[in-house]
């Protein structure tokens, strides 16, 4: 789960990271004035969104006057913002924090990442802060420092300073910075994060070591752990993919229009890949998990349906321990239930697949079977290209209700 | 010959007596694998399924000199399960639960090397995973015993499900598995793509090797780079996930596309230059390996 810059701080308040004062965050909705603005600025205004590169698309903004701090609050809520990590779609501001601005002297990247290779945490930073990290990498790999951390030992004071040096941190900051780089590693290991960045980590004109920004990563796997964060809203989560999720079933949702029910994470990847191999785009992933009933498979299908995009549902079942048959009466019973309108196309194989082939068959339903993945795609793609999808049906329907 | 898994391997399942522990090990025993023993902790003393129900890891591989260990334990308690199995002086030690946290698998890694280091290598395969299977000597996990066939194929992949597609499109191209290992869909893992090609390599029984990949991370690099040094085998692979969107995490924990690191094109282009046959159509795999494999195969039998 990533978090906003303000929870990210939060955490990092109660670790007695240095940061700037904050006056607190507006929400959409909210007007403005809620925020108690001190007694003097400058003040910065800055979007939380999740995504870095956000001060470049006009999400982040100094006011020298309150006006000035009031007027930049109410220009940002709901502003759309888009930059380099946002894939091309645009993000909405709907919470912006307010926080008092300082002078900079210098700007440090300093971050704890999990290193998969190594399989241990890596503290990652470079005297060269507030730029992406990725460019950094990519044009000037040699001012990048990395630091592996022993899990259990966590950074020792040797590595600390060895880090601080390297980073040519004026001897002043040099135990604040020491302090800070052991602390965020602590962090890193505590809160169960997969990620927790700094940037920039500034040095002021007046001296003081500071965390201007926040960026924290958490490990879903771990939030039975971590009541507080497991009670947070996940900003990334859709609608449709927390209801998903209820209910033990994996949906992210896709660009395309060919609804996709799969068991097993692995499989499902391949059979979006398939999807596009014979010519179409998958509207989502799903991975119906490794036990899926009747009631698991209706909601899939519910849940697929709800995204308006949809004009043909693939149905791709490896059956193991699930049996074909259990799945193939699951199917049927779903499409009675839900009067699905969509061309449907099923592939099923492994355990009891004559028996669940048998099932759909006899049932009556309106349905193409397939015998390799690689047909049922081609066949899903056909039928999209047929227009048998509810849309132009939806209409018809519609448009046949509607005489007198 | 086969690795990791034969038909005198002796296994204790841990969380034997739960719902899951309990369905797959019957699945197990009734493909001829031999099950010694359950571990949970409260029910030493019990029977379940006919074997005997330890409190401990250490007094169970004590008492049946049990080498290989099956982990059905929930997340929250499965990474202590690991360890105490390689501390029990477990071998082989196969982890099927998923949703295990990251940082318990890295903790779990740094015992492990430790333990290395001291003289008692310990295998890891998982978590979530499939388990592994020697066709017609023993299994270990939860894929469906019927798709296998015994014969010379290596099979080893990141995802269940993607595996039994493979595998049964090699069963019904005529090709057996020497050996099957899904080594699992987490970011920290046991066993990778190397270390299972270096058994491949060494095992007499198999002839050449299906390899499936996805996205995220860099073990199909690091295997791409030792294929193109030192395997001796021919290897065919799958990578899943081309279309996957960036930044999203499909499923897996370890599916997932950072920056410019563990892209789709990268782990292709990188098995392409070492030598590796790249399937694009998943439907393929087994007609692939089938249609340049069968020839040898036969001459060989000859």
């Amino acid at each position: 789960m990533k978090l906003l810059e303000y929870e990210g701080k939060d955490i990092f308040e109660k670790y007695n990271i240095p940061l700037l004062k904050r006056f607190g965050v507006v929400r959409i909705g909210d007007s403005a004035e809620s925020v108690k603005l001190g007694d003097c600025g400058p003040w910065v205004v800055k979007a939380q969104v999740l995504a870095g590169g956000r001060g470049k698309a006009g999400g982040v903004k100094i006011a020298k006057t309150r006006d000035e701090a009031y007027t930049h609050i109410k220009n940002m809520l709901g502003m759309k913002i888009v930059t380099h990590q946002t894939s091309g779609t645009a993000l909405t501001v709907e919470e912006v924090l307010v926080e008092s601005a300082c002078e900079i002297e210098r700007e440090i990247y300093l971050s704890v990442v999990l290193d998969r290779k190594e399989a241990a945490p890596v503290i990652i930073a470079s005297a060269q802060g507030g730029v992406s990290i990725e460019e950094l990498a990519r044009t000037k790999p040699e001012l990048i420092v990395r630091t592996p951390v022993d899990p259990l030992a966590g950074l020792m004071d040797f590595q600390a300073r060895e880090l601080a040096f390297a980073l040519k941190i004026p001897k002043k900051n040099l135990r604040d910075f020491t302090e800070l780089a052991k602390t965020i590693t602590r962090i890193f290991m505590e809160v169960d994060a997969s990620l927790v960045e700094i940037n920039p980590l500034v040095i002021t004109k007046d001296g003081r070591l500071l965390a201007i920004d926040a960026k924290i990563v958490t490990d879903d796997n771990a939030l039975f752990r971590h009541k507080d964060l497991a009670a947070k809203p996940d900003h990334e989560t859709s609608e449709i993919e927390k209801e998903a999720k209820e209910i033990g079933i994996n949906y992210i949702g896709l660009d395309g229009n060919i609804g996709c029910m799969v068991n097993g994470a692995g499989l499902a990847m391949a059979t979006l890949d398939t999807v596009k191999l014979a010519g179409g785009n998958a509207a989502n992933f799903l991975d119906v998990g490794g036990g899926a009933n009747v009631e698991q498979v209706t909601k899939a299908f519910q849940i697929i349906l709800k995204d308006a995009k949809v004009k043909a549902i693939l149905v791709n079942i490896f059956g193991g321990i699930m049996k074909c048959d259990n799945i193939a009466a699951g199917i049927v019973e779903a499409t009675k239930k839900l009067k699905l309108n969509v061309p449907l196309v099923i592939r099923l194989e492994g355990t009891n697949v004559k028996e669940g082939k048998a099932i759909l068959k006899d049932s009556g339903i309106k349905l193409d079977t397939a015998d390799s993945l690689w047909e049922a795609a081609q066949k899903a793609v056909a039928a999209v290209a047929r227009g048998e999808g509810r849309g132009e049906r939806g209409e018809g329907a519609e448009r046949g209700n509607s005489l007198p | 010959m086969s690795i990791l898994l034969n038909k005198d391997s002796k296994i204790i399942v841990h969380g034997l007596t739960g719902a899951q522990g309990s369905f797959h090990a019957q699945q197990c025993m009734d493909y001829g694998s031999r099950i010694v023993a359950g571990v949970t902790p409260g029910k030493g003393g019990d029977r379940h399924l006919e074997v005997p129900v330890f409190d401990t890891a250490a007094y169970a591989v004590k008492t049946t000199g049990a080498d290989t260990s099956l982990i059905f334990v929930p997340p929250p308690f499965a990474a202590d399960s690991i360890l105490e199995a390689a501390y029990a002086g477990i071998k082989v030690i196969i982890c099927i639960t998923e949703g295990i946290p990251v940082l318990d698998m890295v903790r779990v890694k740094k015992h492990l090397k430790r333990l290395a280091s001291e003289g008692c290598p310990v295998t890891l395969v998982g978590p979530n995973c499939p388990g592994v299977i020697t066709p017609g000597e023993c299994k270990a996990g939860i894929m469906p015993g019927y798709i296998h066939k015994k014969g010379g194929i290596g099979v080893v992949s990141r995802s269940g499900t993607l595996t039994y597609e493979a595998v049964w499109q090699l069963t019904n191209s005529g090709l057996g598995q020497s050996t099957v290992i899904g080594i699992g869909g987490d970011p920290v893992q046991g066993m990778n793509f190397v270390d299972t090609l270096k058994l491949f390599k060494e095992d007499r029984e198999t002839r050449a090797v299906v390899m499936i990949g996805e996205i995220g991370g860099s073990a199909e690099e690091d295997a791409a780079r030792f294929i193109s040094e030192h395997m001796t085998k021919p290897v065919f692979a799958f990578v899943a996930g081309k279309t996957a969107p960036p930044g999203r995490r499909m499923g897996h924990a370890g599916a997932i596309v950072e920056g410019n690191s563990g892209t789709h094109a990268s782990k292709v282009k990188a098995l392409k230059k070492a030598g590796v046959c790249v399937v694009e159509n998943l439907s393929h795999i087994g007609g692939t390996a089938a249609a340049k494999l069968k020839p040898k195969v036969k001459a060989g039998k000859k």
